[in-house]
């Protein structure tokens, strides 16, 4: 079986599109192997990164990526927005803080979710989250 | 996409059928609130098996149905989390400690009827 190395674009602007992008990355894992709870994982953490989208930014896109290292197959996500960026990122990556009217999950959960996090913000430059899920 | 509730007896039971967005489960804890009332139920639970995720967001407001209607004099049973869910909810660091939940619908019934003392 083979995958298309092709790039799967979400926009988000809407919650009907946060269930979309976890979706679509749901089924990108199956074609890929990933067992359930991997699948599970990935999608939660994409439900909270969208979701920050569509609290704090209004608008973005999410982009899925098929990855490939030293033989393993994995997903990349990248949701990014143009909107407010976070001005203080440690904070923001800390269990419970929060400046909209979640619990603080979001972020520090989604990183738990995931085998790579990476975080690029600053105010007023927009938001962009980076995760990646390898297969096992 | 609404989620039906039944009436069973003096219970309800909302059951899931699809993944849903923030807009449904906002709507499912409106729907819930006001069938309590209008059916003067002593219990609910909630089959939660069809859900994709549990969340940060799902997870918050499914706690908030349950405080909620225990304000009410109702209490609440979250049933189905599957193990992968269960995984996922635990990493996110969810604290559901002071949820009852129960494996499937039957432990749900039967762990209402327990609480409230309803007996055949």
């Amino acid at each position: 079986m083979t995958v298309a190395d092709e790039a799967v674009r979400v926009p988000i602007e809407e919650d009907q599109d946060v269930v979309s992008a976890r979706q679509q990355a749901r089924a990108l894992g199956e074609e890929l192997g990933f067992g359930s709870t991997d699948l599970t994982l990935l999608a939660t953490a994409i439900s909270e990164v969208a979701r920050n989208i569509t609290a704090y930014a209004e608008r973005g896109e999410i982009v899925l990526r098929v990855v490939h290292r030293a033989g393993r197959d994995g997903i990349e996500v990248v949701a990014h927005d143009e909107g407010p960026g976070i001005t203080d990122v440690e904070l923001a990556l800390q269990d419970g803080y929060t400046t909209g009217n979640g619990l603080g999950l979001g972020l520090p959960g989604a990183r738990r979710l995931v085998d790579e996090f990476d975080i690029r913000t600053a105010p007023d430059a927009g938001t962009t989250v980076t995760l990646v899920k390898w297969s096992r | 996409m609404a989620v039906p509730i039944l009436k069973q007896g003096p219970f309800l039971i909302a059951s899931i059928q699809s993944a849903l967005t923030d807009t449904d489960v906002l709507r499912l804890q409106d729907d819930v609130m006001a069938q309590v009332g209008r059916f003067r139920s002593r219990g609910i639970v909630v089959d939660v098996t069809a859900l994709d995720v549990m969340d940060s967001f799902v997870s918050r407001s499914l706690r908030g149905i349950a405080h909620m209607t225990r304000l009410r004099g109702a209490e609440t049973v979250i049933v189905g989390i599957s193990p992968e869910v269960a995984f996922a909810m635990v990493q996110l660091g969810m604290n559901f400690e002071d949820v009852h939940t129960a494996l499937d619908l039957e432990e749900g019934l039967a762990l209402l009827q327990a609480t409230i003392g309803e007996s055949d």
